[in-house]
């Protein structure tokens, strides 16, 4: 088990390696605004721009400035600046990472403790009007766009605009460590339209599972020792359907810690994914390269770690 | 003397998009303390449904259950589900046909024991945890207390059977009801699984239920066999009487299907023609006269009743052939 993790570690780094490799090509290959005339301001004179180009290392050949940057990376943990601001790309990312994971977490719980009881309640009733109604919930909320969700709840409930006028809009993000109170209600909002997709697939997904789990002869010989209906649900039956869950949840939040583009852009929070969101539109290759390895980091570091768990949860799998 | 299970006139139907599934169609059949019963038939003769009835394990919203089944002397069929779990693998307990897909496959051996001992007893895990171990000595696996903390993966076939056995015992059962315990093993595993059923039954008094389809198993095992077609008992008679003087086409064409090294490899095996019926829509009359040589205009238009196959015989036969005429061959 250690050497299948220190292999698995091995691999995470050749990954982040490869990931970092080609985002700096498609960044040239591909055409993107001049970073330095961005960075220059309007009608800029030719000499100036080009000033500012060798201040950045523009005029370098890509793969110097991919050495260059390997080596700060590596050996100072330094993701260069900003070409925009000149703000350290580590400082940017540290900054906006909360409010990222206060997203991610805040939504987590929410669309695991409502799917996975939605899931269960259908799965036991099964064909009946509270699972058909459920389902065909469910089924409004995985189709339904995050965006078109956010603007339908801030025109509904936000105080500044909205019919019922009960929780803060957008932009009004406050970090934990400032107020609490306030960051919890202003993310309420976000949470809950960040989770409804979430929920809705997971609960479907437990539905499925379980209702299949539920039919597994397994669960019949626990009938048969006279356990109670519940604790055939929930012990033997729910041990089993729960499984595919874990590994998808290890996926969802390690793809949302890397930034939730469109939510974050709808309620205007500062987090991860909007900082890539604005890094993309001024071809700000240093913080897209930040952001970029932040969220495969998280994405292959949640794969491990759905992997290691899944061999507690089954016993039949074992690495070697 | 009063049977520890008395079944009467029992019928279950389901409810499907296809139409009414009429699985078990009328049967009653008793079950003598310490005694043993073999309930005989293809897939789909209602054998196995007729018996989960009993156990409270087909009850839902589309299937209909009538008839009785006394336990002691009170009905199962309409006792509640709480007074069913109490019953349930304590007075009453199941060994399963695929002991692979009848173990839960995140739960230790250990656990699965524990808890179905604990389901019916208020001792400690200590306490109840000796007590499996005890069981799986009992059903001849080796090095138990170690064996506790295994996964059924880690099993062979025949070793998880013994598991479902130990399981099954754990309470001492009064009855035991044996679905197609060998079915699914491997055939030289297939003879020590039921020696081991038949030998703790003896050791232990308890009644039992072997359901299969291979009229070997129950030659060996039971002392009545009742033989199933289409959710009905068609013959049903004591072991000895049954084999030596088999009555119904039906079970004739059993007999008949089974290799025998006393018999001349020449004149071969000879399979009963046609397919099992469908329980949606079955054939009028006698639901075998489809498949049965012997047919005869009455068989398709009458329901033959279950009678003695003569006065006062315990060998009951539903069959409208005349009797002397049942024994010649068609």
């Amino acid at each position: 088990m250690i050497r299948y993790i220190l292999r698995r570690l091995l691999w995470v780094v050749f990954l982040l390696f490869a990931v970092s490799l080609i985002t700096f090509i498609i960044f040239y290959l591909l055409p993107s605004a001049d970073p330095a005339a961005l960075r220059a301001g309007r009608q800029p004179s030719p000499s100036l721009v080009e000033t500012i180009r060798q201040q950045l290392g523009l005029d370098q050949p890509w793969y110097v400035q991919y050495g260059r940057y390997m080596k700060n990376l590596i050996f100072h943990f330094d993701f260069g600046f900003s070409y925009q601001n000149g703000v350290p790309v580590r400082q940017l990312i540290f900054s906006r990472l909360p409010a990222s994971i206060s997203l991610a977490a805040g939504a987590a719980v929410l669309w695991l403790v409502v799917g996975i009881s939605v899931g269960i309640i259908a799965a036991i009733r099964p064909r009946t009007k509270l699972d058909r109604a459920s389902m065909g919930l469910a089924l409004v909320g995985i189709s339904a766009p995050v965006y078109w969700l956010g603007l339908v709840a801030l025109y509904l409930f936000s105080a500044d605009i909205g019919l019922f006028p009960i929780l803060p809009g957008a932009n009004s993000y406050v970090p934990l460590s400032e107020d609490p109170f306030a960051w919890f209600t202003s993310l309420i909002m976000p949470w809950f339209v960040l989770a409804i997709s979430f929920a809705a697939f997971y609960s479907r997904l437990l539905r499925g599972n379980l209702t299949e789990v539920l039919s597994e002869d397994y669960i019949r010989t626990a009938r048969a020792k006279g356990l109670s209906e519940r604790r055939v649900v929930f012990r033997h039956g729910l041990r089993s359907a729960i499984t595919p869950i874990v590994t998808i949840f290890g996926l969802d939040l390690g793809i949302l810690l890397g930034g939730a583009i469109l939510t974050e852009t709808v309620f205007n929070i500062p987090g991860i994914g909007r900082l890539s969101y604005s890094s993309i539109v001024r071809s700000d290759l240093p913080v897209i390269q930040g952001t970029v390895l932040l969220g495969a980091f998280f994405i292959v570091f949640a794969n491990l770690i759905v992997d290691i768990v899944y061999a507690y949860l089954d016993p039949r799998v074992r690495y070697e | 003397m009063s049977a520890l299970l008395s079944v009467r006139d029992l019928v279950v139907n389901f409810e499907t998009e296809d139409g009414v599934v009429h699985a078990v169609e009328g049967i009653s059949y008793d079950v003598e303390a310490g005694k043993t019963l073999g309930i005989v038939g293809e897939s789909g003769s209602g054998k196995t449904v007729g018996t989960l009835t009993i156990m409270g394990l087909t009850r839902a919203n589309n299937t209909k259950i009538s008839g009785q089944a006394l336990f002691d002397g009170s009905d199962l069929l309409s006792a509640s589900e709480q007074q069913m779990r109490a019953i349930r693998g304590d007075q009453i307990s199941m060994i399963f046909q695929d002991p692979l897909s009848s173990l839960h496959p995140f739960f230790t051996i250990g656990a699965q024991l524990i808890e179905a001992i604990q389901a019916h007893r208020s001792v400690s895990k200590a306490a109840a945890r000796d007590r499996a171990a005890e069981l799986l000595t009992m059903v001849g696996l080796s090095d138990a207390s170690d064996r506790l903390s295994q996964y059924p993966h880690e099993f062979s076939g025949g070793m998880r059977q013994r598991v479902m056995i130990a399981m099954a015992l754990s309470n001492d059962p009064r009855l035991l009801i044996a679905d197609e315990p060998t079915t699914a093993l491997d055939v030289t595993v297939q003879a020590q699984i039921l020696e081991l059923i038949a030998d703790l039954q003896r050791l232990s008094g308890t009644a039992m239920i072997i359901i299969t389809h291979d009229l070997g198993v129950v030659a060996e095992v039971a002392d009545q066999i009742a033989v199933m077609y289409a959710g009905r008992i068609v013959e049903q008679a004591p072991v000895a009487e049954l084999f030596a003087n088999p009555q119904h086409p039906y079970t004739r064409g059993l007999l008949a299907s089974i290799p025998r090294l006393d018999r001349d490899r020449s004149s071969g095996l000879e399979p009963i023609a046609g397919r099992p019926p469908s329980l949606v829509a079955p054939p009028t009359g006698c639901a075998f006269h489809p498949r049965c040589a012997r047919a005869f205009g009455r068989c398709s238009a009458e329901l033959p009743p279950l009678e003695p196959a003569a006065p006062a015989s315990a060998h009951l036969v539903a069959c409208l052939l005349d009797p002397a005429a049942r024994s010649r061959p068609a």
